[in-house]
C-alpha cells in the first residue's frame, strides 16, 4: 500500500522535492542574476562584449571547478586545498617559461608537467586526508592557505632566471604576474575562434574544457569511478563490498591535484597572465561555490552541477561588473563574489546531509 | 563492601621527555623565537617595547577564543564578527566626532548590544550545522566580510547619508579606505602610562586584561560555565540532565563576539587608525594561531595557554621580517614566513585534532 | 494511604506505523519492592521504559494509549526530565557520565548547588557560584548509601565500569525524589563480584523503602533479588509471579513461549541439508564493539539453514561480520578445504560468501542511488560484472535487465528500477538487498536479521524467500536473529550464542525450556557464577 502511494505521488514528490533542492539561496541568485541582465539591457551595455566574455570566463575557469567532483562525490567534500593543485600548474607554467619553451609547445610542456606534478601533490595531499577523515574541509583550508604561503617563500627565492620572470632591477625571486605573451598567451582562445552576432566565441578553449567534461564524465561510469561514489555515498557500504576505501579517497584527491594543476594553466593562458604569491589563496572558494551554484552540495557533485554553476556563476560576475560600476562603485562587483560565493557554501553546510545514514 | 582499588591514576614522576612531549608545540615556538630574535639583531630595549605594546593590543582577542572551545564548539573562527561590531561603533562615535575616554565608552556601549546580535546569529547557525562549527564559522567570516564590504562601501553614503567629506571616499558613497581614531588614540592606554627608557605600560589596558582574566576564571566557576563545560563533553549527555544545549552553545559564541568586539576595540584604539576593509580580517586566524601555538587544542585551552600564545606569537611577528631580511637577505621571506607559521599551526592543529578524534 | 503502589502502568499500547509493540501491558511496583521485568529482544521491555521515561521516540511517533499512575496519581510524562521531577531514576545502559567531572560533579550534573551572587542579582541563576564543598558533601553521602568508599573529587574518566554503575545509582539517589530506580541490564558489564556487590546494594535500597525495577536476562539474578516478575513476550505481559512460585526453568519457557508463524514454502521440497561441511570456523574472535565474539567453532553443512540465536550483545551479531571481514577477527574459517582469510572481504566475497546485513540503512544500501545500482554495484566492484568496452564503462543495458528480472523475481515493490533506495519501504529495501547478495551468486549466504523493522507481513514474505531460494537453488543460509520464533521456524539447526561463546545448537523443535536457559546462559552460566 505504502509503496502505492508512493508511486501515485511520484511526480509531485519530485517537483517538491526539487524546489526543495533548489533552495532560497539559490533562487536569489537566480533573480539576481536576471534583474542584472535586465540593467544591461536598459543601460544599454554591449550584450554581444558581454555574451563574449561570459563563454571566455566559462571555458577558463571550469577545469577548476571540475576539479571539485571528485573529492566531493568521494564524500571528502569540497576540496579546499585546491591551492596546492594550483601551485603545481604555476610551478609547471613557470619551469616551461623558464626552459624557454613557447607557443604549442610551451602551453604542452606546462599541461603535462602541470597534470604529473598535481597528480603526485594530490597524492600526498590524499595520504594527510585519509588521516584526518571527518575533517578535510577545514584542514584542507588551512593547507591550502598554509601552501600558498610557503610558495610565497619559494617564488621570492627560486632560482629563476629567466628575465621575463624575475624583477627587472637586479632583484632576485619571481613578479608577482608575470606575462604570457611571449609563450601562449590565448593559445586555447584563438584556436578555430570565430565572431558571430558580434560575439567572439573562444572555441578552443571551449572544446578542450568539454573535452574534459566528458573524460571525467566517461571516468565517473567507469568501474572505479562507480565504486569512487559509492564510497562516497556509505563508507561502510563500500567496505561491504571488499572496496578499499582509503585507496578511493586517494584516487579523488589525485585527480581533484590533476585537475586543478591543468585548470590554472588553461585559466592563465586565457587570462594571460600567470598569477603568483597571494593570487590562489581565495580560488578555492570561488571553485567551491560555483558548483554549489550550479545545484551540488557537499558529498554530492556532477559534472552538470559543475557545468552548469560555472556558467551562471561567471554570467553573474561579468554581467554585474559593468552594471555595478555604472550604477554604484567599482569594487561591488567583487564584494557581490564574496557574498555570493561563501553564501552558497554556508547554505550548503547547513542543509542536513543526504547520504548514508548511521543507527 | 567495595574496597577503594587504586583508582587514581600513579602520579608520573617528573620527567623530561613528558614535558617535552605534552608541550612540544609552545617549545618549538619559544625555540624559532630565540632563534628569530638573535637572527633579527633587535635591541633588547625595542623587542621589549614591541613586546609589551603587542601584548596589551592582542591579548583580549586571543582569550575570547576560550569560551567556545571549553563548549566543545572548537576554535571559533567567527570573532571576525565581534571585530566587524566594533568597528561599526567606531564609525560611528567617530562620525559623531566623540574623543577620549568619553568617546571609547561609547564606542564601547554601542558595540555589545551589536555584538550580542551578531554572536546570537552565529550561534544559531552553529546549532545548525552542528559538528562542522569550525569550517562554518570560517566561511561565515569571509562571507559576514562580504557583507561588511557591501555596508561600508555602498550602504553608508548610498543608501544612507553620511555626510562627512573625511571619511567618505569623493563621490561620496562608501568609507575611505581608513577611519582615523586620532581622537581616542590611546584612550585607554593612557589613562595611566608607566614609562621607563623605550618601554612603557600601558598599565589600564594590562588592568583591563587581567580583569578580564580574573572574570573568566569566575565564569568558569558558575553555574553556567559548569554547563559550558558539560555541554563541551557531551551535548548528548547534557541533554538528558535537562540542560537546554542549544541555549549554552549560542551563550558560549554571543560571549566570544562580545569579548572579540571589546578585544577589537583595544586593539584600535592603541593602533589609532582603522583599516576599514582590513583591520578586522586577520583577526580570526591570528588570535587562532595565537592560542594553538600556546598550547592550545581544539577541544582545550587556558588563560595561561592564551597568554604564552599571544607572547610566542607575536614575538615571531616582530622578529620574522628582519630575521629574514638577515637570513636570506629579502625582507618579504620573513613576512611570508610569518604567514605561514599562522596558517600552518591552524592546519596541523585541526590535522592533529582529527587525527586523534578518530583513534577514539 | 489506598494505594501503596508506587508506580501502575495500565494497559499501556504502543504502535510504531501500524506495528504494534506494545498490546496493553500492565504493570504495578509496590513501595520497596523489586520487581523484575524479563523478555526476549523486542519484547517490549525497552518500550515500556521509553513510555514510562516519557522519551521523544514514543512522542514523535503519536504517543500511547494507557494510563500511567505514580503514587496512586495518573501522570502525563512528557520527558525524561518530567520523569526525573517525578522521582522516577534511570540507571543507563550506556553510562550518562561525563569523564571529565569529577564523580560529584556528574551526580550534581545539573542540579548544582548554587549561591547568589551579586552578578547572579543581575543574570539570574546561571551566575549563581557552584558551591563545591556542598556538592561534595552531597556526593560524600550519596556514596555511603552504597557504601563505597571512592572518593567523590576523583575524575570519572578511568574508573574501572563498576563504579562508573555505581556513580549513575549514586546520582538517582542523590535526587531525594526518587521513589523508583530502574536498573537497565545493570550487571551486564560487571565482573562477579561487583555484579554480587550491587545486588546486595539493591537490596539495601529496596529496605529503604526505593522500589527498583530490575531489566535483566540472568535469571538467576532475578530469583535472587526480586519480589515479583513481570515476563513480556511478543507486547504482551504473558505472567506476572511472585519470587515463591519462579524456577529458572519456569521462567525460561515463559520468556521464549512458542508463537511458530508457518514459513516455508509449501510446494517446494525438503531441505536440501547434507553432512557435508561447507564452512568450518574455528576458534573465532571478532572485535565488533557491543557484539563482540570470544572464540567460536562451528561447522556450517551443505545446503542447510542454520539460525543463530541469542539475546542482543551478547555476540550473534559479530559471527557473520567477522566471518565476512567488516570488523577485526581472529581464528581460522576454511570453506570446502580452502582457508578463507578474515579481515578481508574481497576474499570472503571471492569464496562464494555473501552478506545481508543487520544494519540495512546504514551498510546494506546507497540509499541515494537506484535500486537497480544497489544491485549491480557489489557484483560489478567484486567480480567485475556488469562492465563493457576496454575502459571497462557500466553496461546500462545489462544492469537494467538484471534488475527487472529480479525485481520481478523478489516481486519488489517500487515505482521501476531507478527509484532511490531512500524510499523504498523497509521490507523491500530488504528485498533490495537480498537481491544484490544474489547477484553475486554465493552458494553461501549470511543473512543477519533479515526481519528487524519490517511489518509483519512483509516479514513473512523476506523469510519466504529466504527459504524458497534454499530449497530451489540449494544456497546454504546462516541467519542470524534475535527472534527466535522465526529462527524455530525457517532453520534446520539453531546455534545459540551466549558471553561470545557457543552455548549450544539445539533442533528447531526443542523444548521452549532449553531454548529459555541456554539464551540466558545455561546452566553453565549459572553454576560458574556459584563457583566464582
Amino acid at each position: 500500500m505504502a509503496e502505492q502511494r508512493l508511486e501515485e505521488n511520484g511526480l509531485v514528490e519530485r517537483l517538491k522535492s526539487a524546489a526543495a533542492d533548489l533552495g532560497v539561496p539559490r533562487l536569489i541568485i537566480f533573480a539576481f542574476l536576471a534583474a542584472m541582465v535586465v540593467a544591461a539591457f536598459l543601460l544599454e551595455l554591449p550584450i554581444d562584449t558581454l555574451t563574449g566574455n561570459v563563454l571566455t570566463r566559462f571555458g577558463m575557469n571550469g577545469i577548476l571547478v571540475l576539479a571539485m567532483i571528485p573529492t566531493m562525490q568521494v564524500g571528502m567534500g569540497p576540496n579546499f586545498g585546491l591551492p596546492l593543485g594550483i601551485t603545481c600548474g604555476l610551478v609547471a607554467a613557470t619551469l616551461s617559461i623558464e626552459l624557454g619553451f613557447a607557443g604549442l609547445q610551451g602551453f604542452l610542456v606546462a599541461l603535462s608537467v602541470a597534470i604529473a606534478l598535481g597528480a603526485a601533490a594530490g597524492y600526498a595531499y590524499g595520504l594527510l586526508l585519509n588521516k584526518v577523515r571527518g575533517e578535510e574541509m577545514t584542514v584542507g583550508t588551512y593547507f591550502g592557505f598554509s601552501i600558498v604561503s610557503l610558495m610565497s617563500i619559494f617564488w621570492a627565492l627560486a632560482p629563476y632566471k629567466s628575465p621575463e620572470m624575475i624583477w627587472p632591477y637586479g632583484g632576485s625571486g619571481l613578479r608577482v604576474t608575470i606575462t604570457l605573451q611571449n609563450h601562449f598567451d590565448k593559445i586555447l582562445d584563438h584556436f578555430l575562434a570565430f565572431t558571430v552576432f558580434g560575439i567572439d566565441v573562444p572555441t578552443g578553449l571551449l572544446l578542450f574544457f568539454f573535452a574534459a567534461c566528458f573524460l571525467l564524465w566517461l571516468f565517473m561510469r567507469s568501474r572505479h569511478g562507480i565504486a569512487m561514489t559509492a564510497v562516497g555515498n556509505n563508507i561502510r557500504f563500500a567496505e561491504s563490498v571488499g572496496l578499499n576505501v582509503n585507496r578511493y579517497r586517494l584516487l579523488a584527491s589525485t585527480l581533484s591535484g590533476a585537475l586543478g594543476a591543468a585548470g590554472i594553466i588553461i585559466y592563465a593562458q586565457s587570462y594571460g597572465f600567470l598569477q603568483l604569491y597571494q593570487a590562489p589563496l581565495f580560488m578555492a572558494f570561488f571553485a567551491v561555490g560555483s558548483i554549489l551554484i550550479g545545484g551540488a552540495s557537499i558529498n554530492h557533485a556532477t559534472i552538470k552541477h559543475a557545468v552548469i554553476g560555472t556558467f551562471l556563476f561567471q554570467a553573474l560576475l561579468v554581467v554585474s561588473l559593468p552594471v555595478a560600476n555604472l550604477v554604484v562603485s567599482e569594487n561591488l562587483s567583487e564584494v557581490i563574489r564574496i557574498i555570493i560565493t561563501n553564501g552558497i557554501i554556508l547554505y550548503a553546510l547547513s542543509r542536513r546531509e543526504s547520504g548514508g545514514e548511521t543507527r | 563492601m567495595m574496597e577503594h582499588k587504586a583508582v587514581e591514576e600513579a602520579k608520573p614522576a617528573f620527567s623530561l621527555g613528558r614535558l617535552l612531549k605534552n608541550h612540544a608545540v609552545p617549545i618549538l615556538f619559544i625555540i624559532i623565537c630565540a632563534l628569530g630574535s638573535y637572527y633579527a639583531r633587535l635591541p633588547l630595549q625595542f623587542l621589549i617595547a614591541e613586546i609589551i605594546t603587542r601584548m596589551a593590543r592582542n591579548s583580549f582577542l586571543v582569550i575570547s577564543l576560550i569560551i567556545p572551545i571549553i563548549a566543545g564548539m572548537g576554535l571559533n573562527f567567527g570573532i571576525v564578527l565581534g571585530a566587524m561590531a566594533a568597528q561599526f561603533a567606531f564609525i560611528a562615535t567617530v562620525f559623531w566626532q566623540m574623543q577620549g575616554l568619553v568617546g571609547l565608552s561609547v564606542t564601547v556601549l554601542l558595540t555589545i548590544p551589536v555584538a550580542i546580535v551578531f554572536g546570537w546569529l552565529t550561534g544559531m547557525l552553529f546549532n545548525r550545522t552542528r559538528g562542522k562549527e569550525m569550517i562554518t564559522g570560517i566561511i561565515l567570516s569571509f562571507f559576514a566580510n562580504g557583507l561588511y564590504q557591501l555596508i561600508c562601501l555602498w550602504v553608508i553614503g548610498g543608501l544612507i547619508p553620511f555626510p562627512d567629506e573625511t571619511m567618505v571616499l569623493p563621490s561620496g558613497v562608501g568609507l575611505r579606505n581608513t577611519v582615523n581614531l586620532k581622537a581616542m588614540h590611546y584612550a585607554l592606554d593612557n589613562i595611566i602610562k608607566w614609562r621607563h627608557g623605550m618601554i612603557s605600560i600601558p598599565v589600564m589596558t594590562f588592568a583591563a586584561v587581567a580583569l578580564l582574566c580574573v572574570g573568566m576564571v569566575y565564569l568558569l566557576k558558575t553555574k553556567l560555565g559548569q554547563d559550558f563545560r558539560a555541554v563541551g563533553q557531551s551535548q548528548q549527555i547534557a541533554r538528558v540532565a535537562g540542560i537546554n544545549v542549544d541555549k549554552v552553545r549560542i551563550l558560549a559564541i554571543v560571549f566570544s563576539t562580545v569579548l572579540a568586539a571589546l578585544g577589537q576595540i583595544i586593539f584600535l584604539q592603541n593602533l589609532g587608525i582603522l583599516t576599514t576593509y582590513g583591520s578586522h580580517v586577520q583577526v580570526g586566524t591570528f588570535a587562532v594561531a595565537a592560542i594553538l601555538i600556546g598550547g592550545a587544542s581544539v577541544s582545550k585551552a587556558t588563560i595561561g595557554q592564551a597568554l604564552l600564545g599571544t607572547f610566542l606569537f607575536h614575538t615571531l611577528f616582530i622578529v620574522s621580517p628582519l630575521a629574514g631580511k638577515n637570513l636570506m637577505g629579502n625582507p618579504q621571506v620573513g613576512e611570508f614566513f610569518r604567514v605561514f607559521v599562522a596558517y600552518g599551526v591552524i592546519g596541523v592543529a585541526l590535522a592533529l585534532h582529527a587525527w586523534r578524534g578518530r583513534g577514539k | 494511604m489506598l494505594s501503596q503502589h508506587v508506580l501502575e502502568m495500565r494497559n499501556i499500547v504502543k504502535e510504531y506505523f501500524g506495528n504494534r509493540v506494545l498490546k496493553g501491558v500492565s504493570l504495578t511496583v509496590d513501595e520497596g519492592e523489586i520487581h523484575s521485568l524479563i523478555g526476549e529482544n523486542g519484547a517490549g521491555k525497552s518500550t515500556l521504559m521509553n513510555v514510562l521515561f516519557g522519551m521523544p521516540v514514543i512522542h514523535n511517533t503519536g504517543g500511547f494509549d494507557g494510563e500511567v499512575l505514580f503514587q496512586g496519581n495518573p501522570v502525563q510524562i512528557r520527558s525524561p526530565f518530567e520523569a526525573m521531577e517525578l522521582g522516577i531514576g534511570m540507571v543507563h545502559q550506556e553510562f550518562m557520565l561525563l569523564p571529565g567531572f569529577t564523580v560529584s560533579e556528574n551526580i550534581k550534573l545539573n542540579r548544582e548547588i548554587t549561591r547568589p551572587t551579586l552578578l547572579s542579582r543581575f543574570f539570574g541563576r546561571s551566575m549563581n557560584r557552584l558551591d563545591r564543598p556542598a556538592m561534595d558533601a552531597d556526593s560524600r553521602r550519596a556514596l555511603d548509601s552504597l557504601g563505597l568508599s571512592l572518593d567523590e573529587t576523583t575524575r570519572v574518566a578511568g574508573l574501572p565500569v563498576g563504579y562508573k554503575q555505581f556513580v549513575e545509582i549514586a546520582r538517582e539517589l542523590d535526587k531525594k525524589k526518587t521513589k523508583i530506580l530502574v536498573l537497565d541490564e545493570p550487571t551486564a558489564v560487571l565482573t562477579e563480584s561487583e555484579a554480587d556487590t550491587l545486588l546486595e546494594t539493591m537490596e539495601r535500597l529496596a529496605q529503604r523503602g526505593i522500589s527498583i525495577l530490575f531489566i535483566t536476562h540472568r535469571l538467576q539474578e532475578v530469583l535472587r533479588v526480586s519480589r515479583g516478575i513481570s515476563v513480556l513476550r511478543d507486547g504482551e505481559k504473558v505472567a506476572s509471579l511472585d519470587k515463591k512460585d519462579a524456577t529458572v526453568d519456569h521462567l525460561a519457557e515463559l520468556m521464549v513461549g512458542r508463537a511458530l508463524q508457518s514459513v516455508g514454502c509449501k510446494e517446494c521440497g525438503d531441505s536440501p541439508a547434507s553432512e557435508e561441511i561447507l564452512l568450518t570456523v574455528n576458534d573465532l574472535h571478532v572485535a565488533m564493539p557491543g557484539e563482540e565474539v570470544h572464540g567460536i567453532s562451528l561447522d556450517i553443512r551443505k545446503g542447510e539453514i542454520l539460525g543463530i540465536g541469542g539475546l542482543a550483545g551478547q555476540g550473534k551479531i559479530g559471527i557473520a561480520n567477522g566471518i565476512m571481514g567488516l570488523y577485526p577477527a581472529r581464528g581460522a574459517v576454511t570453506k570446502s578445504g580452502r582457508p578463507v582469510p578474515l579481515n578481508d572481504t574481497t576474499s570472503a566475497l571471492n569464496a562464494g560468501m555473501a552478506f545481508v546485513s543487520e544494519d540495512r540503512r546504514g551498510v546494506g544500501l546507497l540509499l541515494d542511488q537506484s535500486i537497480e545500482m544497489n544491485i549491480a554495484v557489489p557484483a560489478m566492484q567484486s567480480q567485475g560484472k556488469f562492465l563493457k568496452g576496454p575502459f571497462a564503462l557500466a553496461d546500462d543495458r545489462a544492469i537494467r535487465t538484471h534488475a527487472l528480472r529480479l525485481i520481478k523475481e523478489l516481486d519488489i515493490r517500487c515505482t521501476g528500477p531507478m527509484q532511490l533506495t531512500r524510499r523504498l519501504s523497509g521490507g523491500n529495501q530488504q528485498k533490495v538487498c537480498i537481491a544484490k547478495a544474489l547477484t553475486l551468486e554465493p552458494d553461501l549466504l549470511f543473512v543477519s536479521e533479515p526481519t528487524r523493522g519490517i511489518d509483519v507481513g512483509a516479514k513473512k514474505i523476506v523469510l519466504d524467500l529466504l527459504v524458497k531460494l534454499n530449497r530451489e537453488l540449494g544456497v546454504t543460509i546462516v541467519i542470524t536473529s534475535s527472534e527466535l520464533a522465526e529462527l524455530r521456524a525457517v532453520c534446520d539447526r539453531i546455534a545459540l550464542i551466549y558471553h561470545g561463546q557457543l552455548e549450544g545448537i539445539l533442533a528447531p523443535d526443542a523444548s521452549d525450556k532449553d531454548f529459555g536457559i541456554m539464551m540466558a546462559g545455561g546452566i553453565k552460566g549459572t553454576t560458574e557464577r556459584k563457583v566464582s
